[in-house]
């Protein structure tokens, strides 16, 4: 540690402003940050193996502990609920994306980026994509999960697929907006406690869990039309049949207008956050 | 000579529950292959100037240049040329040293050949070699901030800034660290580097500027510093009130500084320690007085501004600090008035 470092023979790094290489690099960036943040999640498994609890916990609950008192015409119930718990799952999944950049923030990293001659949108991007990466595997485990306990899809393999990627597309889109909480939060213990609240109505009064028609008549619009009920209603017909259309339509479309809505949102609160 | 850092009249206001003025007008150079240390308390601004010279912050006004660039309009060609390490910028808590090595030259879009040689080149040269592939939870404050030094020059930057580089480290890693700091000024690199100890600044800055409130009050080489100050404090407990009056009156006759007088303990900057010191404790023989403690320091960052102003640094932290990052500033706020003692004998 005594010996003389040596001055740099090619000093800095390299630089252009060339746009065609600027993408390249501003690709290669947020594939780093990527590799980073899922390199993290294995050196956490038990953050991991937590995710995947929790959706295990709540399918067992519902199919053998309430599912017997609730009635669902015209399907098993175990059939009914998984669009329910593949949706809540994702969902509450997208608060780690929040957690995340909170603590980036919180613990000088995102400082660090700043001064690398980096591309800006590294850090979102690479952030909500490994988040993204990770529900791939949390809803592979679902599936199996489900499987076990009777889940029986009816409506063949592509279906089953394209209510998956749904599913996974409507996530990405909540995890730009949960992007802008953690932007915004103190640190990241703020951040989660700031992002249940929104999560929990948009959750249970829904129908995710029992028919909706089994609630009072002034809730049943919002329990019917909120985001998170019509991404159930998509995935649940795509997965065992009925009125399909409508509801993908509705889906998609409040996937698009999150992402609309929350990609200059929170690329603006990041670049404005001291 | 040309300078590798230039700051003119820099201004930032941070708006928020409290007003806070962090850098109110700060110039300063910084000469191409020399070390300049930014002095000051907490709040004081020199993290504030830092993260405007790394295009961190934009300055409200006043403009600065790295190598002869604008830090606001070639923000991204700046980024390319310097080094941020510190207090600060972090490393990754679940990646290894290695992985997080890697990920610093992949943001820099260094070759992967180049990657890969300079990780290897900077593990040896921190002594991180065995660490390399441990997860960073187990790394001691000494590994860590070596690891973010070795980061901070992945991509072989001319000029390097250095965020308060051992605050909150025990002596020992101070020491490494410092070693390692001054091998990089040996090749040339230019530092910025910020402190709130006297002594470091001494030890590895050529050149000084001591930060008050956003203002520079000081600058010039630390001897000169140290010229106008006095090079020892020489500091005296007594048993009564009255033999501290006596002492205090006694210590005029030691140099150009007048004593201070702080409860039982006199204070007096001396520029020859042991001369002083022999001058003194005859005196008080003479008169009868007998200490209860007798130190001799090195002038600590309070003496300083005492010097300086008039009077110590007081602690600025909750007011005038930049918000958001209450919780990495705890550590520091005690290390700002500490004084590494030289001799510390008790003679009661």
């Amino acid at each position: 540690m005594t010996t003389t470092i040596a001055a740099p023979t090619i000093a800095g790094a390299p630089h252009s402003d060339r746009p065609a290489t600027r993408l390249r690099w501003a690709v290669s960036d947020t594939l780093t940050i990527t590799r980073r943040n899922l390199l993290a999640l294995t050196r956490i498994p038990e953050a991991l193996f937590f995710s995947a609890v929790q959706p295990i916990m709540f399918v067992l609950l519902f199919v053998y502990v309430f599912g017997n008192a609730i009635k669902t015409p015209g399907s098993s119930y175990v059939n009914y609920l998984m669009a329910g718990v593949f949706v809540q799952t994702v969902a509450f999944g997208a608060v780690s994306t929040s957690v995340g950049l909170a603590e980036d923030l919180q613990k000088g990293l995102i400082e660090r980026f700043r001064a690398l001659p980096m591309a800006r949108s590294a850090v979102l991007i690479g952030r909500t994509t490994s988040d993204g990466v990770r529900n791939i595997f949390v809803v592979v485990i679902i599936t199996v999960v489900g499987l076990l306990v009777g889940f029986r899809p009816t409506t063949g393999v592509i279906a089953y697929i394209a209510a998956i990627l749904l599913i996974l597309l409507f996530a990405y889109s909540l995890s730009w907006g949960f992007a802008m909480i953690g932007l915004s939060a103190a640190n990241a213990e703020t951040a989660q406690v700031m992002s249940f609240p929104l999560l929990f109505p948009l959750t249970f009064v829904s129908s995710a869990f029992v028919p909706v028609a089994s609630m009072p008549t002034w809730l049943r619009g919002f329990a019917t039309y909120q985001p998170f009920s019509v991404t159930i209603s998509a995935c649940r017909a795509l997965m065992i049949g009925g009125p399909t259309a409508t509801w993908v339509i509705q889906s998609v479309a409040w996937t698009v207008g999150f992402l609309i809505l929350f990609i200059p949102l929170s690329s603006w609160r990041y670049r404005t956050r001291t | 000579m040309q300078h590798a850092i230039e700051a003119e009249a820099l201004a930032k206001t941070f708006t928020g529950k409290h007003e806070v003025r962090a850098l109110d007008g700060v110039s300063f150079a910084v000469e191409e292959g020399t070390v300049f240390g930014l002095l000051g308390p907490n709040g004081s601004g020199k993290t504030t100037a830092v993260r405007i010279l790394t295009t961190i912050l934009k300055p409200d006004g006043g403009r600065a240049r790295v190598l002869g660039y604008d830090v606001t309009e070639k923000a991204n060609l700046v980024r390319s040329l310097i080094g941020l390490a510190g207090q600060y910028a972090a490393v990754d808590e679940n990646l290894t040293g290695r992985e997080n090595l890697r990920m610093v030259g992949n943001l820099n879009h260094l070759s992967r050949p180049d990657v890969a040689r300079r990780t290897t080149e900077l593990l040896e040269q921190f002594d991180l070699v065995d660490a390399a592939d441990r997860p960073l939870k187990t790394f001691s404050g000494g590994m860590r901030r070596r690891l973010d030094l070795a980061a901070a020059l992945v991509a072989r930057p001319t000029v390097l800034f250095l965020d308060e580089p051992t605050t909150g480290l025990d002596p020992q890693s101070r020491n490494d660290l410092w070693e390692v700091i001054e091998s990089l000024v040996g090749g040339g690199t230019t530092v910025l580097l910020t402190t709130q100890y006297l002594e470091e600044a001494d030890r590895l800055a050529s050149t000084l500027a001591v930060l008050d409130h956003g203002h520079v009050i000081a600058e010039g080489t630390p001897e000169a510093l140290k010229a106008d100050l006095g090079a020892t404090v020489l500091e005296v407990g007594l048993d009564s009130i009255d033999d501290a009056a006596r002492t205090a009156e006694l210590f005029q006759a030691l140099g150009p500084h007048t004593p201070l007088l702080n409860g039982t303990v006199v204070e007096v900057t001396v520029d020859s320690g042991p001369t002083s010191a022999m001058a003194g404790l005859r005196s008080l023989d003479q008169e009868g007085i007998v200490p209860a403690a007798f130190t001799l320091r090195e002038p600590s960052l309070d003496d300083v501004f005492l010097a300086l102003t008039g009077r110590r640094t007081e602690d600025e932290t909750e007011s005038t600090d930049e918000p958001g990052a209450a919780g990495r500033r705890r550590a520091r706020r005690r290390a700002a008035t500490e004084a590494l003692p030289i001799v510390t004998g008790e003679l009661s």
